[in-house]
């Protein structure tokens, strides 16, 4: 459902670095830390730039530390970068943070956040409150999510007692009480069975197809990114090195390799090709 | 600014916490434990030197001794433990993602926190301290009513403010976490400085004549020192207006410190992990 006109997403040479301290190990260099401390800086953004459409899927991938999390947390305002430009719906995230994570549903996919001692039902309606969703639109909606995620059997049980999958879906459900036109997922799948994947996949597609959420996707799973995304990015070193469509990647990177190349194989190809695994 | 974004967070803490039965009756007995050894030791002091203190009288100590242990657990002793574990782990970041205003909702979840353990203590110590120790002859030993029906309301009024003062030194020490990523420097010294300052130990009154004016300006002393005093008849008539009007800077002073840190410190924020 991608519709033509102006990006509702668009990010402009984005850059952001860390700060790590450094010592030497051993009681020498605790002692010299006192005195001089050493820091690094790790850049974990240099130079992202992108746009996206309404209703486009995306796929963001790359090793482990290219970046791809940093890009998500500066997307979704809980970042501010070095520098750069980032516009979504019109709003700069890091300066109209309120108002821009009204509109937008996140999953981090190492992270819960439903609330860990309370059954997933009281969780959904205190996001409700804090959203200040009306009462009778929320109840829509809740009624909606729970019968296309099929947890209409955990809804008692408190957070802490459900199973990996079972969360996620939960996570999913609650990202999108507020009806959000887009959706960040950080490694959604991360960690899950089989089933869980495909359900979880099933759920992403169909809130893209159905209701129009534009969504932003990184993961370490390529087949979901090949159930899943019309275009891929793949992030290595802060920096964007392919944007295309997956099919067009493949072919790019087995010009010169047979047919049957595993979909991992062609990645790994691609990160060793560009110097982006992780040194 | 909707009320209800604050109100919910704050009533779904304050009423969990009031399910943790175990930690209320375990809370119940150190109470009870300090109560007594304090009224002895109080007893023995005044009764070897009746005039020792003309601020404050035997009665009057007792009164404030029970108080304060009911109240104790408004101590603001430590950084907010959830935040603390968010910024453990990084899910601080869902914190930010939340369309509210990260003072105002740490703060609310502040004062659900001391609240909702507060209020088991007070449903346990008081009828014990009113009713039971006189109907089993220590009735000397008992909790006086207030000194009047306005100094009750007052109290409750200046009760108020203590706990803003106490939620806005939670919150101020949770910025402080968020800025340095660990909270163990901060909880040692909040630790000594309530346990201290606010009159747990030792009712403000009581300290010697050169700490005592420092003592009652400082910030702790709006905890449950100020409502105390006014409960048991220490502070009368104008001194009343200027407590209260103390309080009411204190906060003023805390919220706005803690507005500041918590903003210069969530511009560096880093989210722990993946």
């Amino acid at each position: 459902m991608t519709v033509a006109g102006t990006p509702q997403i668009i990010v402009e040479d984005l850059k952001k670095s860390y700060r790590v301290a450094e010592r030497t190990p051993g009681l020498v260099g605790a002692l010299a830390s006192l005195l001089r401390r050493r820091q690094r800086v790790v850049r974990a953004l240099d130079g992202v730039s992108f746009s996206l459409a309404r209703g486009e899927l995306l796929g963001f991938i790359g090793p482990n530390g290219a970046g791809k999390s940093t890009t998500l947390k500066i997307l979704s305002g809980i970042l501010r970068p070095d520098a750069g430009r980032c516009e979504i719906d019109g709003l700069t995230p890091w300066r109209s943070r309120r108002e821009h994570v009204a509109r937008i549903g996140v999953v981090f996919g190492q992270r819960t956040q439903l609330f860990w001692d309370l059954p997933v039902r009281e969780g959904f309606d205190l996001l409700r409150a804090i959203y200040n969703v009306p009462r009778a639109r929320y109840r829509q909606v809740r009624d909606e999510l729970v019968a296309q995620m099929k947890i209409e059997p955990l809804l008692s049980q408190p957070v802490r007692q459900l199973s990996l999958g079972q969360r996620m879906r939960c996570e999913l459900a609650a990202a999108m009480l507020h009806e959000p036109s887009i959706l960040f997922l950080d490694e959604p799948t991360i960690g899950l069975d089989a089933p869980s994947k495909l359900a979880v996949r099933a759920l992403v597609a169909e809130l893209n197809r159905k209701r129009g959420v534009t969504v932003i996707l990184t993961t370490h799973d390529m087949h979901d990114i090949e159930a899943l995304a019309q275009r891929v990015i793949v992030i290595g070193h802060g920096r964007v090195l392919a944007d295309s469509n997956f099919d067009a990647l493949r072919v790019a990177v087995l010009r010169d390799a047979g047919e049957d190349v595993r979909i991992e194989e062609v990645i790994a190809r691609f990160y060793a090709l560009h110097g982006a695994s992780e040194g | 600014m909707a009320i209800a974004s604050y109100a919910a967070p704050f009533s779904v803490r304050f009423q969990r916490l009031l399910t943790y039965r175990a930690a209320a009756f375990a809370g119940f007995v150190a109470r009870c434990w300090w109560c007594s050894l304090k009224l002895m030791i109080f007893d023995a002091f005044y009764t070897s030197a009746p005039n020792a203190s003309p601020a404050l009288s035997l009665a009057q100590t007792i009164s404030y001794i029970w108080l304060a242990q009911a109240l104790f657990s408004l101590l603001p002793f430590c950084a907010d433990p959830e935040v603390t574990a968010a910024v453990r782990d990084g899910s601080v970041a869902y914190d930010r993602l939340r369309p509210v205003d990260t003072y105002t909702y740490w703060f609310a979840r502040a004062a659900a926190w001391l609240l909702g353990r507060t209020a088991p203590q007070l449903v346990l110590v008081l009828p014990l301290s009113v009713v039971v120790l006189p109907a089993i002859g220590l009735g000397a030993w008992a909790l006086a009513p207030p000194v009047s029906l306005v100094a009750f309301a007052t109290m409750l009024l200046s009760l108020a403010l203590g706990v803003s003062v106490a939620a806005a030194t939670m919150t101020l020490a949770s910025a402080f976490v968020v800025r340095s990523g660990d909270d163990r420097g901060v909880n040692a010294l909040m630790l000594t400085l309530a346990f201290v300052l606010t009159g747990s130990e030792l009712p403000l009154l009581l300290f010697p004549d050169w700490a005592r004016t420092f003592l009652l300006l400082q910030p702790f002393a709006g905890v449950f020192d100020t409502p105390l005093r006014i409960y048991c008849g220490a502070l009368q008539g104008h001194a009343i207006v200027y407590a209260l009007a103390l309080q009411v800077f204190w906060v003023f002073a805390l919220v706005v410190l803690g507005r500041r840190l918590l903003a210069s410190a969530l511009l560096h924020l880093e989210v722990q992990g993946g």
